[in-house]
């Protein structure tokens, strides 16, 4: 329906705009006219009145049109089974449509079913004929309408412009929805974990263990959901991610933009650059296929228990990830500190470095801690690498040798694979979700506004 | 300078030799930085590559099939559907049993079997149904070998290491080598990974089915991204008035530019999925999310490549009396064509290498089929990575290696035209 | 001869935000004259000129009240078309801006955008007798599909008023247009003035008093945003009424 409808307008669109023209083109020819707007803006007002009206109707459509398939085979099916409780009506109705399609998997169909599913392919073609008729029927309508319109002195590309600028607008408003949207469907979701799990709990127990109840007044038996096990191995593998990122991050952006010849910036930036372009999923096989068993091995050497999937080799993994991340942006910061600023400290006769940690770096600092806030908002939001690298297990512990899980890895372990709807088990991934996207939320408009103030101090 | 005696000079002396000490260490850490971050990405990609080498070849061997009419095609119809639902695999026993009369135990049979791929009846079915005038005669055909027997003449599997802890026994050793010393193995490209679905079998395992995932759903992304971004862009640059609600959409997109990936996700299952009813697995529900994950990244490159272009261009065609929409369309967004494609070529390629918000949305199953539309189930190439990478047998490794090289190999491509249309096209004023 | 007004102003007030730009202003434009508007930097005379074609609209905080008309008709009127407006006003800036397009483009573009030719003859035509009043045929003739970029500053700005008069405007505002440009290029600008002005009404901001005697009969002092007097060129220059503008023209400040 969507598709023939669109390309029935697409034609009826076309058709418009060239009947717009032909006649701006003979009123031009008229006595004494002369046209306000071009031919062409003549063409697309009448194409937009044409196809505006007729897109919303068929959005109207699209979303009407299962309803009212469903109402009308609803109102011819007899009476034992409209009888039936309003639940099993819907069933039925839902079975009747599955069967019309061919998608239909069940028990063979009964009489009744396979009448009703007859009714709904015979009702859904008159329906559909009769909505496309009613899209085209408005577009032809605003074709003809606004075709009555043209006139010399019709200001033709004012019309087309505004309209152009409203589409524009509304684009730039769709960020906005996407937040919106976001924010409402975590809440949402969140909210009705909530109400099957307190939020204190969620907050505050130290068990987590969605997949299997350890006690019997749990919910529906779907476990335990204190969470404080989660965001702990989430900060223990962030902390080791940040230990390696920031001291090689700064270390490089230092080297890079105060130490290193042009020739080697210009190369060692860009594969540096390659470091953030590598896909995680990249990353998160190499860690657990390379790196977890090589620090396991090194551990055993020296007589050390490391677990094969240890916060160690996720961490450092997604360390290396975040480099880049921390010295690009550290090295704008760096850079942006005023030349006439280290010109003083070397004109005083200190040396690069002592320039460097007594002048550059603390004037860079607000920057830098800027960048390293950002760059723990990606770490703590990665997720590839640890869902691959780290372990499922929700244990509470500061050992980086020891298998630990995060918010990330249980978002995808419980959405992940066959499961219902609505139980609390899937709620709870929502509940992650919110907890991750405000905690990154923060960081980010923390780091953001220190960037900002930062930059602002400089310019 | 402090030349008052001699005691002070050499105190002088030995600070400023600390003071330089000082400095060369602080100048190697820098060095030494970079060494670690660039020696990582040799490490990682050297190891893939390393890894990934064998798993483009695969070895075949050539067997001979009596392709008896009786078995194949009993009436004689030489229909293609009858033919093809003859039983090939027993055909591929029986050239076996032929190969190696002696072996009689069962589970020995088993092992024998075990050498060759269950893909070679897929193969040798192939091969009568686009010609059955061979039905009838004797067929010598090169068919694959299982992964086991792959991976130990490509010499990935030791055979050094105690029979027990090996994948292959020391018989199917002693088989394999006398194929190979009767010259009737041989390694070759195996194009089959570039050309066939999913599979559960590592050697009949192929990408192809990924790639025309990922074509569907970077297409869906970018139709979306692509003008959504740009519109979205010149509105904010060229037409927004300065006031609180353009303020807040800048800082929208900016915080949206910073949302974990899996969020976008988890936006997917619950707008698209759970409340629109969109299809689970399929390549246009994946577009989406990516598209709306992307568009930050487009609208930010866009705005800034609108921005470069000089208010003068403005004025001199708000000057001749072209309309505010006229300069954007004939002047700003020409010139700032190559900017604003430069960042949607960057935005694809995270797409590209995004794997996590399509979990969420289920992306994850096991697809045999080539999709052949945007509604189709389908995996896309990250996915396939991380389905692969949990697989456990030792031949899914080299696969996966495999497929991360094409994967990367798509990446860098696309790095490489964002620097070279900025390069060719970048205008300075 | 009798000139006839092009442009009145009456009473116009320009507000930047809170800062107030132009002060009452009242100034006439005639047919077929240079009218020069000199002043210090920032007194408000590209203000003025920008208030004729509405330049000053693309700047969101500028505010304009008072009454600017064309042939009588208020230009800031409801039922103006801006863009209408700006191909019968048109203006040469103080950098020469060519569009990154050939020579032919950029004189055709104005042409094309309001439908001036039928076909490619008459834009031919068009953008052949714009050049060659702007004087700038001769030199690029041969290499009229050449980036109008690659040109010398001299001859960009040619092209620019090439490309003003190819939209047949009636008036030409001109914002200091030799600024950025030598002595010889300057002097064939103003060459072409002299030309020009036969057509049009020409409207020059200019920091040189010098080049305001050459070209212009009639001149408005600009200060602070007023206009503190206006007269014959000649006049102001030799017998300036007001303390003002004397000293300004005497060197005093400015």
């Amino acid at each position: 329906m969507v598709g023939l409808a669109t390309l029935l307008l697409l034609v009826l669109t076309a058709t418009a705009h060239w009947m717009g023209r032909r006649r701006s083109l003979l009123l031009a020819d008229g006595p004494g006219a002369v046209l306000h707007s071009r031919p062409a803006y003549h063409g697309a007002y009448v194409a937009f009145w044409c196809a505006g009206p007729a897109i919303v109707v068929l959005l109207i459509a699209i979303w009407a049109e299962p309803r009212i398939v469903s109402a009308l085979v609803e109102g011819g099916l007899p009476e034992a089974i409209r009888g039936l409780p309003t639940v099993e009506v819907h069933t039925f109705l839902a079975n009747a449509a599955a069967l019309a399609s061919g998608s239909f998997v069940g028990p063979e169909p009964s009489d009744a079913l396979r009448m009703a599913a007859s009714d709904w392919a015979r009702l859904e073609g008159v329906t559909r004929a009769v909505l496309i008729s009613a899209v085209l029927a408005v577009g032809a309508a605003g074709l003809v309408w606004s075709r009555g319109q043209l006139s010399p002195e019709l200001r033709a590309r004012n019309a087309v412009e505004r309209a152009v600028e409203g589409l524009l607008a509304a684009s730039s408003v769709v960020a906005i929805l996407v937040t919106v949207g976001i924010v409402l469907s975590l809440v949402f979701e969140a909210a009705r974990f909530f109400a099957l799990v307190p939020i204190s709990e969620f907050l505050f127990d130290t068990h987590w263990s969605p997949q299997t109840a350890i006690r019997s007044d749990q919910v529906g038996s779907s476990g335990a959901f204190g969470a404080v096990p989660v965001f702990a191995g989430t900060l223990l593998i962030t902390a080791v991610a940040m230990s390696i990122a920031v001291p090689v991050g700064l270390f490089s952006a230092i080297y890079l933009s105060e130490y290193a010849s042009p020739m080697v910036r210009t190369w060692a930036k860009p594969l540096l650059e390659i470091l953030a372009g590598i896909p995680t999923v990249v990353y998160g096989f190499f860690a657990a296929l390379t790196v977890g068993p090589m620090i396991r091995g090194a551990g055993e050497s020296v007589g050390l228990d490391v677990a094969s999937e240890s916060a160690l080799a996720a961490g450092l993994i997604m360390g290396v990830m975040i480099i880049p991340f921390v010295s690009s942006l550290s090295d704008d910061v760096i850079n942006a500190v005023p030349q006439s600023l280290r010109e003083a400290s070397l004109g005083l006769g200190a040396t690069s470095s002592e320039t460097i940690r007594s002048v550059v770096l603390p004037a860079a600092l607000p920057g830098i801690a800027g960048a390293v806030l950002l760059a723990m908002s990606r770490a703590i939001g990665e997720t590839m690498i640890v869902v691959m690298a780290a372990g499922m297990a929700a244990k509470l512990t500061i050992n980086p040798l020891e298998a630990v899980t995060t918010v990330t890895v249980q978002i995808t372990a419980l959405l992940t694979g066959d499961q219902e709807f609505d139980s609390a088990k899937t709620l709870a991934a929502f509940a992650l979700g919110l907890i991750l996207f405000l905690v990154t939320l923060v960081l980010n408009v923390i780091a953001q506004v220190m960037v900002r103030r930062y930059r602002e101090q400089y310019e | 300078m402090s030349d008052l005696n001699g005691q002070a000079d050499a105190t002088a002396k030995r600070r400023l030799a600390k003071r330089y000490a000082a400095e060369r260490r602080f100048r190697l850490y820098g060095a030494s930085a970079i060494a670690v971050a660039l020696l990582s990405l040799v490490f990682l990609l050297g190891s893939t590559v390393l890894q990934a080498i064998p798993g483009f070849t695969h070895h075949v061997v050539t067997l001979d099939f009596d392709l008896d009419a009786t078995k194949l095609d009993p009436a004689g119809t030489r229909d293609p559907a009858e033919i093809g639902r003859a039983d090939f695999s027993r055909l591929v026993k029986v050239s076996l049993r032929e190969e190696f009369p002696d072996v009689r135990d069962r589970r020995e049979r088993r092992q024998l079997q075990r050498l060759v791929s269950t893909g070679a009846a897929y193969d040798l079915r192939d091969a009568v149904l686009a010609d059955p005038s061979l039905i009838g005669s004797r067929l010598s055909l090169a068919v694959p070998m299982s992964d086991d027997a792959d991976l130990l003449l490509k010499g990935e599997i030791d055979r050094d290491v105690p029979e027990g802890d090996r994948r292959v026994s020391d018989r199917q050793v002693a088989w394999l080598d006398q194929w190979v010393a009767a010259g009737r193995v041989e390694r070759v490209f195996w194009t089959r990974f570039f050309t066939s679905g999913d599979s559960r079998e590592p050697e009949l395992a192929g990408i192809w089915g990924a790639m025309v995932g990922t074509f569907w759903t970077l297409l869906v992304t970018l139709l979306l991204s692509f003008p959504l971004g740009v519109s979205a862009a010149i509105y904010l640059e060229e037409f927004a008035p300065r006031n609180r609600a353009t303020d807040f959409i800048e800082v929208n997109i900016n915080n949206l530019a910073a949302v974990p990936s899996i969020v976008f996700g988890l936006l997917g299952l619950a707008v698209f999925l759970n409340f629109f009813g969109m299809p689970r697995s399929a390549p246009l529900v994946g577009g989406v999310v990516l598209a709306l994950m992307t568009l930050p990244t487009v609208i930010i490159a866009s705005r800034s490549a609108v921005q470069a272009v000089p208010p003068s261009i403005r004025e001199a065609a708000l000057g001749v009396g072209a309309s505010p929409l006229q300069v954007v369309a004939h002047h700003v967004l020409p010139l700032a064509m190559p900017g604003i494609m430069t960042g949607t070529i960057i935005g694809m390629a995270r797409a590209l290498g995004e794997t996590a918000p399509l979990l969420m949305i289920g992306m994850v199953a096991f697809i045999v089929d080539i999709p052949g539309g945007p509604t189709d189930p389908s995996a896309v190439l990250p996915v396939q990575v991380y389905l692969w990478a949990d697989a456990p047998e030792r031949a899914w490794v080299y696969k996966t290696s495999a497929a991360i090289l094409v994967l990367l190999t798509f990446l860098i491509a696309m790095n490489l035209t964002a620097v070279l249309l900025r390069n060719r096209f970048e205008r300075r004023w | 001869m009798q000139y006839l007004t092009k442009i009145t102003a009456r009473d116009l007030n320009v507000h930047y935000g809170e800062k107030q730009a132009l002060f009452n202003v009242n100034l006439d434009i005639r047919k077929n004259q240079v009218t020069s508007l000199i002043g210090p930097s920032g007194c408000g005379k590209s203000t003025f000129l920008r208030c004729i074609n509405r330049m000053n609209d693309v700047i969101p905080t500028c505010r304009v009240d008072g009454k600017i008309t064309l042939d009588g008709v208020d230009v800031y009127g409801d039922d103006i078309d801006v863009v209408q407006l700006r191909a019968r006003i048109g203006m040469v800036f103080q950098k020469p801006n060519p569009f990154p397009k050939s020579i032919y483009d950029n004189v055709a573009y104005g042409a094309r955008i309001h439908g001036l030719a039928k076909d490619p003859t008459e834009l031919d035509e068009i953008v052949m007798t714009s050049l060659e009043r702007a004087g700038l045929l001769a030199e690029v003739e041969d290499r009229l599909a050449d980036p109008g970029t690659g040109l010398s500053g001299g001859q960009q700005q040619r092209l620019c008023i090439a490309r003003a008069i190819a939209v047949s405007p009636e008036v030409i505002l001109m914002d200091e247009p030799c600024s950025a440009l030598d002595p010889i290029a300057t002097a064939k600008i103003e060459e072409l003035m002299g030309e020009l002005v036969e057509n049009y009404a020409i409207v020059i901001v200019t920091h040189s008093m010098q080049q305001a005697a050459r070209v212009s009969a009639r001149t408005a002092f600009f200060h602070m945003g007023y206009v503190v007097e206006e007269g014959d060129t000649a006049r102001i220059f030799t017998d300036p009424t007001d303390e003002r503008t004397r000293d300004y023209i005497t060197g005093r400040f400015g």
